[in-house]
This record gives C-alpha cells, sequence and structure tokens, in this order.
C-alpha cells in the first residue's frame, strides 16, 4: 500500500517540478477511454442490460461457425435479449493479461472489460480477489447457477462463489505422436526414458507441472510442503539439465509435437481434443493428472448485472451443451473442453453425439477421479515462484 | 529536448526509482535505496548477461559479412534494380516479427531440409538437432536484425565516389587494396552506425531465445520479461533492465573509442 502512495507522491512532485503533467494525464487518459467503453457506471447493480457487454477471454474459447466465422451463442444471445457482445480473445496466459491490466486496476480505472476469464492454478486469480479488484456477482440474476457441477462450488479462492463462476475446465497430463513413439503413459518416461531425450517439453505453468510430478513421486500436490516441492522441483531441474526436456512451454508445444520436432508433451487435454490430428493421442498419466479451471469474474468497473446475465446464459444446460459440443448439421464448432454445467452433457448428446462420449470433453467420473488440484497457497509461495522461472528461464 | 524529457528521462527516472523498491507485490512495494537488488541481479543472472552479449556480438558479426557484399552488391552493381533489391532486404519487415521467428521453427525443425543436410553432411550426428540451441537463437537473431545492418551500410557505400575507387586503381593499387584503403574506411560510418543497431536491440531481444532455443539459451530480456510479468518483481527487473543499458553504453563508449568518434560522423579522418 505505501508503494502506491509513494508512487503517486512521486508523480505529483515530478508534475510539479515542471514538463510532465502530460504523463499522469496520458495514463488517466487511457484508463478514461476504456472505462467509457463500457458505458455504464463504474460497478452499478442496474437492473436493466447494457447496450454492449465487453468480454474478454482466452483464444479458441467459444464455440464458433467456422464457415462464417461467427461466434452462434453470442448471437443465439444477442437476439433473444437484445445485448449486444463485443468478445476479444485477447487472453494468452494469466501473468501476462495480469501484467497489462493491474495498472489501472491499482488506480481505481475500469479496464473497459465486463467479463475476464483467469485460471486456478496460477496466481492471479488469487491475487484479483485479494486486492478487491473484483465486483461481486449479482446472483439474483444467476438462477442457473444451480447448475454448477458440485466439485466447483466452493474453491479455496472463493468459498461461496461470490466472484467467480467457472468457464471451463481442462486436464493436463502427456501427450505423444504415435508415429514418433510408443505410448508415453507416464512422467517416470517423459521425464527418464533416455528414447525421449531431448523430444520432450514440459508446461511453464508450475501449478501444471509440480501436479504431475509430485503425483508420480507419490506426494499430494493438493498439500505441498518444502519436502515435496523439493523433490518434484530437483526431477524436473534434473530432467532440464540433461537436456530430457527440450522446452519449457505455453501452449506453443502443439505445432512441433504435431510436426514429429517433439516426440511426448506436458499437455493441455483440450489443445490436443481441437487439434484433432489423428496421430496425436492424449492421457491422465498412470499416477494421475491435474484439473484446472478457467474462472469468469467481473473486473472493477464492469457492469455487474448485464455480466451476471450473461453468466447465467451460459449456465442454461441447453447452451452449454451446444456450446461444448458444436453441432455439425449446423457447422458450429465446440469449445471441446470440460464444461461445469450440470446437465450439459444430455444436451451434448442431442447435438453431437460422437463428441458427447469424448473422454477428454465429457470425462467419466473415473477419469475426473484421477486428476488433482495443485495447492493455492504453493502458487503464491515467492520462493517456490522465484526458484521455478529462475529454472524456466535458464 | 521536450520530446526527449517527457519520453525518455522521465521513464527512466521512473525505472531508476522503482528498480531502488523493496518489497513485493503482495504488501506493496516502498523506495528504501534498496541497490542490493542490482547486486543480486549480476549474482545471480551473470550467465544470462554474458550469455544476451555474446549472441548479440556473433549475430551482429555475421550480420556484418553477410550485408556487407550484399550492400556493396547493390551500391556498386545494382544498377536501375537498386530500389527493387533495397524492398527484397525491407520485405521481411512488412510481415509482424513474431510470424518471422515462428517461421524459424519450421526452417530449422528436426525434420527439415537444413538439419537433415547438414547431418548428411556429418556436422551435425544423427541425433543432431538445431531447435533449442545456442545455434538457433543467433540464427534468429541474425535474420531478424540484418537489415538494420545492411541498411545503414548501403548508404555510407553508396556516398562512396567511384572516381576514388578509380583513381587508386589508376595509381597501380590493386582490386583489394583499393577496396582495403578506400571502399572500407570510407563505408565505416555505415559499419559502425550498422553493428551499433543491430547490437543494441539484439541483446535485449527475448523473442528468439523464447521460441528458438531451449531452457540453456535464455537471455537476459527472458529473465527481466519473467520478473516483470511472472514474478511481479518490478524492483528486479527494473535494474536488471539499468544493468543491461550500463553494459551496452559501455560497449557502444568503448566501440566508439577503439574506432574513432570521427567515423560515427563521417568526417573524413
Amino acid at each position: 500500500m505505501t508503494d502506491r502512495i509513494t508512487r503517486k507522491t512521486f508523480i505529483r512532485r515530478a508534475a510539479a517540478s515542471g514538463s510532465l503533467l502530460t504523463v499522469p494525464g496520458l495514463l488517466a487518459a487511457c484508463g478514461g477511454g476504456g472505462g467509457g467503453g463500457g458505458g455504464t457506471s463504474s460497478g452499478a447493480t442496474t437492473q436493466q442490460l447494457a447496450k454492449t457487454l465487453h468480454f474478454s477471454n482466452w483464444t479458441l474459447y467459444m464455440d464458433v461457425n467456422k464457415k462464417k466465422h461467427t461466434f452462434p451463442s453470442l448471437i443465439a444471445f444477442q437476439q433473444k435479449y437484445g445485448m449486444h457482445v463485443d468478445y476479444v480473445e485477447d487472453i494468452n496466459d494469466n501473468a501476462g493479461f495480469f501484467g497489462k491490466i493491474q495498472g489501472q486496476l491499482s488506480r481505481g480505472q475500469s479496464i473497459g472489460r465486463d467479463i475476464i476469464v483467469l485460471t486456478d492454478n496460477d496466481r492471479y486469480l488469487g491475487l484479483m480477489l485479494e486486492k478487491g479488484w473484483a465486483e461481486k456477482l449479482d446472483k439474483s440474476a444467476i438462477p442457473n447457477m444451480k447448475n454448477l457441477v458440485d466439485v466447483q462450488k466452493h474453491p479455496s479462492f472463493d468459498p461461496n462463489r461470490d466472484y467467480t463462476l467457472p468457464w471451463q475446465s481442462g486436464m493436463t497430463g502427456i501427450a505423444y505422436n504415435d508415429t514418433q513413439t510408443d505410448p508415453v503413459l507416464s512422467v517416470d518416461e517423459l521425464l527418464e526414458s533416455p528414447k525421449l531425450k531431448g523430444k520432450i517439453t514440459c508446461l511453464n505453468s508450475m501449478g501444471d507441472a509440480l501436479t504431475l510430478v509430485m503425483l508420480s513421486n507419490g506426494d499430494d500436490p493438493a498439500k505441498v510442503t518444502d519436502k515435496s516441492f523439493n523433490a518434484a522441483f530437483n526431477r524436473v531441474k534434473k530432467a532440464a539439465d540433461n537436456h530430457q526436456i527440450r522446452q519449457f512451454t505455453g501452449n506453443d508445444y502443439a505445432p512441433p509435437l504435431a510436426r514429429g520436432d517433439l516426440t511426448a508433451a506436458m499437455s493441455w487435454s483440450g489443445d490436443i481434443a481441437q487439434l484433432g490430428n489423428p496421430h496425436l493421442h492424449w492421457n491422465v498419466p498412470k499416477d494421475g493428472g491435474a484439473i484446472w479451471t478457467d474462472n469468469m469474474l467481473i473486473p472493477t468497473g464492469g457492469n455487474v448485472y448485464s455480466a451476471s446475465f450473461y453468466m447465467n446464459y451460459v449456465y442454461d444446460p441447453k447452451v452449454q451443451g451446444l456450446m461444448e459440443a458444436g453441432d455439425p448439421k449446423r457447422d458450429i464448432t465446440g469449445i471441446y473442453y470440460i464444461p461445469p454445467v450440470k446437465g450439459a452433457g444430455e444436451w451434448a448428446k442431442k447435438f453431437n453425439p460422437p463428441v458427447a462420449k469424448n473422454q477428454l470433453i465429457f470425462p467419466s467420473a473415473e477419469t475426473l477421479d484421477s486428476v488433482h488440484i495443485f495447492d493455492n497457497a504453493a502458487l503464491n509461495n515467492e520462493k517456490y515462484l522465484t526458484e521455478w522461472n529462475n529454472l524456466i528461464s535458464g | 529536448m521536450l520530446w526527449l524529457a517527457i519520453f525518455f528521462v522521465v521513464p527512466l527516472g521512473f525505472l531508476a526509482y522503482q528498480s531502488l523498491q523493496s518489497g513485493n507485490f503482495d504488501v506493496g512495494y516502498a523506495f528504501t535505496w534498496a541497490w542490493g537488488n542490482y547486486w543480486s541481479a549480476i549474482r545471480d543472472y551473470r550467465p544470462q548477461f554474458v550469455r544476451s552479449i555474446e549472441y548479440a556480438g556473433i549475430a551482429t558479426a555475421i550480420a556484418l559479412v553477410v550485408s556487407y557484399p550484399v550492400a556493396y552488391f547493390i551500391a556498386f552493381r545494382g544498377g536501375r534494380w537498386k530500389n527493387l533489391l533495397l524492398l527484397l532486404i525491407v520485405a521481411p519487415f512488412f510481415v509482424t516479427y513474431l510470424i518471422r521467428t515462428l517461421a524459424w521453427q519450421t526452417i530449422l525443425a528436426d525434420h527439415g531440409f537444413v538439419v537433415n543436410t547438414l547431418q548428411h553432411l556429418q556436422i551435425l550426428g544423427s541425433g543432431g538437432r538445431l531447435l533449442a540451441t545456442g545455434t538457433a537463437v543467433v540464427a534468429g537473431i541474425t535474420y531478424n536484425f540484418l537489415p538494420f545492418m545492411a541498411l545503414p551500410l548501403y548508404v555510407s557505400l553508396e556516398q562512396v565516389d567511384p572516381r576514388l575507387i578509380e583513381a587508386a586503381e589508376d595509381l597501380y593499387a590493386n582490386k583489394i587494396r583499393a577496396f582495403l584503403r578506400v571502399t572500407l574506411p570510407l563505408s565505416l560510418p555505415g559499419v559502425i552506425a550498422g553493428t551499433l543497431l543491430t547490437f543494441i536491440p539484439a541483446a535485449g531481444d527475448f523473442i528468439n531465445a523464447q521460441l528458438l532455443g531451449g531452457p540453456d539459451n535464455h537471455m537476459i530480456g527472458n529473465v527481466i520479461e519473467s520478473k516483470f510479468l511472472e514474478l511481479t518483481d518490478y524492483p528486479a527487473a527494473a535494474a536488471m533492465s539499468f544493468i543491461l543499458m550500463a553494459a551496452i553504453l559501455a560497449f557502444v563508449a568503448i566501440y566508439t573509442l577503439v574506432v574513432g568518434t570521427e567515423q560515427l560522423t563521417g568526417t573524413p579522418t
């Protein structure tokens, strides 16, 4: 907190000393411009839909009509309720997006968005809530919240779901290319098999990577101790030092894996489901995988009622079923991650039976039992984070 | 001057201020003259600093060796094709930086033409590869910054009066001596401008190391990026930026002292 005061005083002092009045002016102008775009009074809970809802999401994260290049569920929403959704896929990683918005939010300015989506296996989602940069959901506008799957009802960062609602979940496991290798089904093989040397990648997200390694070590990723952290960390470090691991990646491992430069990779289920390449296979590792959830939230200054209203729409099982599975008859391609809405699977069967059977998208209870969530406290442990980042940035 | 004050001095001052703060994102940062940020940056990240200077230096040298003949050819033999040839050098700039770098992932792919050829010639072992190695990073940097080298070289070679070379040859200098005594010295301003324009941004680059390098090939730019975005450790990132800037300034100072400042301004010696 001292920081903000000192920084402000610094700028003011600098401005007073001459010539620089434009700097804070410019900053304010940037913030104001974005906020004005929202067309709403800051954080107001009026029971009236805004003209436009500003929604920032991750790439390839909406049902799409590939022929017409449109988002069918958004068009249907607009036709039904008259609110236009300004939908932008401008989130590529949690850290990068947080870096972009934190300046304005820390000055109490709106970022011109009504809904953004952040992942629970990174520290930034928790940080947004902790810093008070999220608006409370208008639950009266979200009766469909009753359809939220039970496991998602009480996450540690938002125990009563006052601020966030899941958008989609996904699993972290191992993908391999069958033109290059026999099935790779365990972390042991991935990190230690000489046949895979220099041909595998590890995810650069600490939560994802260490969950898999800890499970393979027989440790519990939901309760990280210094001992279990060190054991997992050293195992990854060793694999990096002896060049078993070729690179630490975000989802940019997918093209080289499809090309055969990589034989196997630590991988997110949805990436492989979306690629639809018959040679790429994705599995939960033998000792278990990770599950993570992307959460919608309303950043400071967003239109609470309109955002909540839209969340209610996607929590309608019929809408969610279509968004998730798509419908070949109408040229709709689905999202292909894991829906957090009860009953979506039933509707998916009507729209697109093969996808509804896909274990990566509608996993069985058995699969879901084998995937784990990483310890939230460890995600915010400065020491772990620094060590991890030093490892992945050489 | 006002321009420089607003867009250079002020941000730099703010960066300096930030680099001396301590604390973390959760509790906030406070200004405490934390010089320790600098020492720990140098202590913990020396390999990345050294690597940045090394990669940028090699890339600059290769870019010079490759660009000089090209620029020479365009300047003296380009004739009416000059503009077209220059356009070809600049053409890659019409494609975004990221895509140009990603294209190198395909060029240097493990089963691609380049790797196969090198393996065939026994330069690379059968299990050898280029992607995720320092070679790939240097190749990417060289390619991406080549026009910054070629264009200043062209401009200074273009200005060389061909009559001077003719005169040298008339005075019994052979082609090589004429080049070494006349053309090369006259093109030095271009060489210096080109090396600086290439080296300075290359030393701070992180895209090439991220996309083409492995975990052992990260440069200081990658560390700064991760400190800023991943760890929200702004003071450390600011301190590293300053150290990088100081290192580059020192390099430029030594370089210009050795080669001579008159060359930079183009005044004949």
